[in-house]
């Protein structure tokens, strides 16, 4: 495949179209009351094809694309588990995709019934009391989140908490989200070890302390082993502890948030509980309070009354943050992690903590012993681990990006590299529990290979990929020379 | 090895200051500094007529993996911020100490005393601390 | 069943390689009084036949209404095309394009995106989307305060004819930053944004103003003067669109002699379902002077190793992933399987399908208005263009009419008694291409006896 796929606009000629899916024309006169000087004079210059041209070009531009479908993509912090077909089926039901957000609730029993009964089993394996569904992604149930501690402090008269203790090897997301709710970071350091440096913590905490934003399995792939200290150190000072649910792959069934001491939780339902990642989304981050920050949830939620569902609103919820989404958040997929989180039932939950943590240990231990280093060779893996690359790089000459680069021709999705940015040339490897130990394997052997090249045949690496629709692009020159938007005459 | 240049002052966030022959002074990122981000794709200079505070956020330096503050020094009102960068921002990096300055300033009445800015000796220090 | 393909094989091999006896073993490093003894909050597990069966049952007692509800989202014909391929496996689970050599297919498509949603707004950079309108709206308050250097004051000027869930979401947002809204007022008559209530603004520093087009109301706003107004005092224009619409409308980088400062909106309209609130997509365009201050991610078509064009994430170093606190958002995943939808959508349709869509939904406006108000007891409220929704003022409370219609199968509007007490009973109605004479027929004479029963009880 070395031609390149044109851009639709290259295909475009006057007049072409779907007919058949246009309306039927509109006579002018029905439009004489729109004023003139409101009006568009030209039509928008959107591509003109025929609904062939269309489905062919997409269909080929899909084809481009690496995906869990197609390919092992062991993304580090992404669990790229297998996303069932039949919560995509059944989530697309007519009657549920044409429901209006606005539709009474007499006509929505159905759909609000699987939303309610979401936030119980969300609210039964993260250990809460309460759970929101609106927030649309994992960094905007984090603003939810540290939102509600800010509110928390502020409702009991305490306005000079606005510190979040982050630790350095936290996801971009969190320091971010600390800054967009109007606080102030402070970073600790993390251990050799791996786990959180309690000194460092004790010297962070005081009365400016609104909280702290902590991963358990941490972003560096190991369960923090002090977290009922960290747990107390935290209230003791007066803050809150949150939970990026972001690796709960790695302890789903086996060990519960809210019993680690977390206050608030959010949970990527595109990651733990298999929604489609959609080449980017959408996602959903559903948020999980203890009892102290219930009255703070964004709403809408779910109720319950009699046998009955309802919508509760700011009208239930005086103190609740606020609305984060103009509807209700993204229904459909709740609805897809619903229908997952039933296939999966009691027993399910189990099995994928279970089994996410057996194919990060199974992948790590063979790894190391065809002579990668570990970056934490001394901890268990969570369902994810990192090794480092250094040596490779310092003897080498050949960095954890060529290494990415080259497994893309071995037909694997390069693991996450360079997060978390505390370990150098590192690749952040999580398996996930929907792999056999045959992919493991042949990982493996592709890493080797790699290596023997890089070792042989350096520039082979350094100069990959070679079987991809394209060779290695130009970041810098995409940075410098911004082409953002298709002109007619414009080349690159 | 990165270049320091044995007549500049530096500081530990990796700006150099040379002071001119009006009394002013130019401002840039030393040399450690533009080969740790990488090829510049960005910069942005302060306007001329803006007084800034020391350790005042006035510049930004960015390339595609990170995206730096550059801070000023000292305090003073800046003269000039140096106009090649916006179309030439590798400018920097072929050039970190010189065509690559990325600002002038007047500083406030005693602030280039005041400050503790650092020797060439001094700021080598500080880079083999950092292992560059 | 969680879709582990293991045999006991597979397990004793594999502990056999890592060295410990049970898969229990691997999770000594977590404290014993941490582990879970049971999960009673959830349910045996149900094979796929039996969720099969649930779902539909539950589907079934939903049902589908004949919908005239608008008021943020809209029910348009999706060709089949649209969501066959966007489901496709290599678009529906692959992952946001990091690696852009093993993600042309994605990246491609979002540069399609950005470059049709440039055409339609008539703004000249878009980004690969934001969660919803709403929160689009949200993030370019906040992107106008960082852009616009000449204001201090950080606040912002929202009509109350922009949508009341918009105005709530954005203060949820952007309060926590110091941004501070404050309301302008509609014409009591008229329904939209009129210059004496900006008269109080004239010397007063402020940072933007929101201009929705249309409004909540189905109103068109006057964006010309309210654009020339904003723009000669210092004030950035943050423009709040429907795409349909825009098919026929003047697109926001054409109001005033300088145009709209950022153009954002709900994307919903294209190719989306209603699907009871989401997942929609916000989309968010500018200028390229500001690009830098805009949030959520961009493609950008560059040049590989062997000098062939290709497609990357650009301008990555605002975003989370690197400029941590300072980024210029926190946003990470955004809304991409949408804006695959969007884009096979807008292919599909083109500048003509698109204009006839827009055309057909405000003629089916125009009769669905003049059948409902031959009916006694109801009337127009505002005077004056409206763009495929409008509001009716009903001799009756809105509430217990809806509910007589709703038990007859029909969706009749938004009652807007809660968010505008002001206009009494007041409902707001909305038609598409969707609806047929039969259907406004049916409407009409539904209407009429739910009016009687409601005057009779």
């Amino acid at each position: 495949m070395s031609a390149r796929e044109k851009v639709i606009f290259e295909y475009s000629r006057e007049g072409r179209g779907a007919r058949d899916q246009w309306p039927h024309e509109t006579p002018a006169a029905a439009l004489a009351d729109l004023p003139p000087r409101l009006r568009r004079t030209r039509l928008p210059s959107l591509p003109e094809v025929g609904e062939l041209e269309a489905v062919r070009h997409f269909t080929r531009l899909s084809q481009l694309n690496f995906s869990i479908d197609t390919h092992f993509y062991p993304l580090g912090s992404c669990t790229m588990k297998y996303n069932p077909k039949a919560c995509n089926q059944y989530a697309m039901l007519p009657e549920f995709l044409l429901r209006h957000p606005l539709a009474p609730e007499s006509h929505g029993q159905g759909v609000l019934g699987c939303l309610y009964e979401l936030q119980e089993m969300l609210k039964a394996v993260s250990g809460m009391e309460g759970v929101a569904l609106s927030p649309m992604a994992g960094a905007h149930g984090e603003f939810a989140g540290v939102a509600m501690i800010r509110a928390y402090h502020r409702a009991r008269g305490d306005l000079k908490r606005n510190e979040i203790i982050v630790p350095e090897a936290a996801h971009g997301t969190n320091p971010a989200t600390a800054t967009m709710c109007g606080c102030v970071v402070r970073e600790i350091p993390v251990a050799s070890s791996g786990d959180v440096d309690i000194e460092a913590l004790k010297g962070a905490v005081g009365p400016h302390t609104a909280g702290i934003m902590l991963t358990n399995p941490s972003t560096l792939g190991v369960f923090e082993r002090r977290i009922l200290e960290v747990a107390r150190i935290i209230h003791d000072a007066g803050g809150l502890l949150y939970y990026d649910g972001a690796n709960l792959n790695a302890i789903l069934g086996m060990v519960r948030p809210g019993e680690m001491g977390f206050d608030v939780i959010h949970m990527n339902l595109h990651k733990t509980f298999s929604t489609p990642h959609g080449g980017g989304g959408p996602g959903a981050g559903a948020v999980g309070v203890g009892t102290r920050l219930l009255p703070f949830l964004p709403v809408p939620l779910v109720g319950k009354e009699a046998e009955r569902y309802r919508w509760l609103t700011e009208a239930d919820l005086p103190q609740s943050i606020g609305r984060l989404s103009a509807f209700m958040g993204n229904v459909g997929v709740l609805l897809r992690a619903y229908i997952y989180m039933r296939m999966l039932g009691r027993e399910g939950m189990r099995q994928v903590g279970e089994y996410a943590t057996l194919n990060a240990n199974y992948l790590l231990k063979r790894l190391q012993d065809a002579g990668f280093d570990a970056a934490y060779p001394q901890r268990r893996a969570s369902h994810e681990f990192i090794v480092t690359l250094k040596r490779q790089a310092r003897d080498m000459n050949v960095t954890a990006m060529d290494f990415a680069k080259r497994l893309l021709d071995y037909g694997f999705h390069a693991p996450t590299t360079y997060f978390p940015l505390l370990v150098p040339e590192c690749l952040l490897i999580e398996p996930t529990e929907t792999e056999t130990k045959d992919t493991l394997d042949a990982f493996v052997a592709a890493m080797l290979q790699i290596e023997k090249e890089a070792e042989d045949d350096p520039g082979r690496v350094t100069s990959a990929p070679h079987t991809m629709p394209v060779r290695r692009l130009d970041d810098v020159r995409a940075a410098r020379q911004l082409d953002l938007t298709w002109k007619p005459t414009a080349q690159p | 090895m990165s270049k320091v240049p044995p007549d500049l002052r530096y500081t530990k966030s990796h700006e150099w200051i040379r002071t001119l022959t009006d009394g002013t002074v130019e401002i840039g990122i030393t040399d450690h500094a533009q080969h740790e981000l990488g090829d510049l794709v960005f910069v942005e200079v302060p306007e001329a007529g803006r007084t800034v505070k020391a350790d005042e956020p006035c510049a930004v330096v960015e390339s595609v993996k990170a995206a730096s503050d550059v801070y000023a020094p000292i305090a003073g009102e800046i003269t000039a911020g140096n106009p090649k960068l916006a179309a030439e921002p590798e400018v920097v990096n072929a050039d970190p100490y010189g065509e690559g300055w990325l600002m002038r300033l007047k500083p406030a009445a005693g602030a280039l005393a005041a400050a503790g800015l650092l020797s060439p000796a001094e700021y080598q220090q500080v880079l083999d601390a950092e292992g560059g | 069943m969680a879709f582990i393909p293991h045999t006991e094989a597979d397990v004793a091999a594999m502990l056999a390689a890592i060295g410990v006896a049970r898969i229990e073993d691997l999770f000594d490093e977590v404290p014993a009084e941490l582990r879970v003894k049971s999960l009673s909050g959830v349910p045996e597990a149900l094979n796929e036949m039996e969720i099969g069966r649930l779902m539909s049952a539950r589907a079934r007692s939903d049902g589908i209404a004949l919908n005239f509800l608008g008021a943020g989202a809209y029910e348009h014909h999706i060709p089949a095309a649209v969501w066959a391929i966007t489901t496709r496996g290599e678009f529906y689970s692959a992952y946001t394009p990091y690696q852009a050599e093993a993600s042309q297919g994605t990246l491609q498509l979002i540069y399609e995106f950005q470059s049709m949603m440039t055409r339609l707004t008539g703004m000249e950079v878009a980004n690969a989307s934001m969660y919803d309108g709403a929160s689009a709206t949200a993030e370019a308050a906040l992107m106008a305060v960082r852009a616009n250097r000449k204001s201090k004051s950080a606040r912002i000027l929202m009509p109350l004819t922009l949508h009341p869930h918009y105005r709530r979401v954005a203060v949820t947002t952007a309060a926590n930053q110091g941004l501070k809204f404050e309301e302008l007022p509609y014409g009591a008559e008229e329904g939209i944004t009129l210059p004496d209530a900006l008269a109080r603004y004239e010397h007063e520093d402020i940072t933007a103003l929101l201009v929705p087009q249309p409004n909540f109301f189905g109103r068109l706003e006057d964006v010309d003067a309210l654009t020339d107004w904003a723009h000669a005092r210092g004030t950035l224009v943050i423009a709040v669109v429907n795409p349909t619409a825009l098919a026929l409308l003047k697109p926001p980088g054409e109001w005033g002699a300088r145009g709209a400062d950022i153009a954002v909106g709900e994307g919903q309209p294209l190719g989306v379902p209603l699907s009871s609130g989401g997942p929609y997509f916000g989309f968010m365009t500018t200028r390229m002077e500001y690009v830098r201050q805009m949030p959520g991610r961009i493609v950008g078509r560059t040049l590989d190793a062997a000098g062939k064009e290709g497609f990357a994430l650009t301008l990555q170093a605002r975003e989370q992933h690197i400029r941590r606190a300072r980024a210029t958002s926190n946003i990470c995943t955004n809304q991409g399987l949408l804006v695959t939808a969007a884009t096979i959508y807008l292919s599909l349709l083109g500048p003509q399908g698109l204009a006839r869509t827009a055309a057909a939904a405000h003629a089916r406006t125009r009769e669905l208005i003049a059948a409902l108000t031959r009916v006694p007891g109801v009337r127009a409220t505002f005077t004056g263009p409206c763009f495929h929704e409008a509001v009716l003022h009903l001799d009756r409370p809105v509430a217990p009419v809806l509910g007589a219609l709703a038990a007859r199968g029909i969706l009749g509007g938004l009652d807007l008694a809660g968010f505008y007490p002001e206009l009494g009973n007041a409902l707001l109605v909305c038609a598409t291409e969707t609806k047929t004479g039969a259907d406004i027929d049916r409407y009409r004479s539904a209407l009429t006896d739910a009016l009687q029963s409601v005057r009779a009880a």
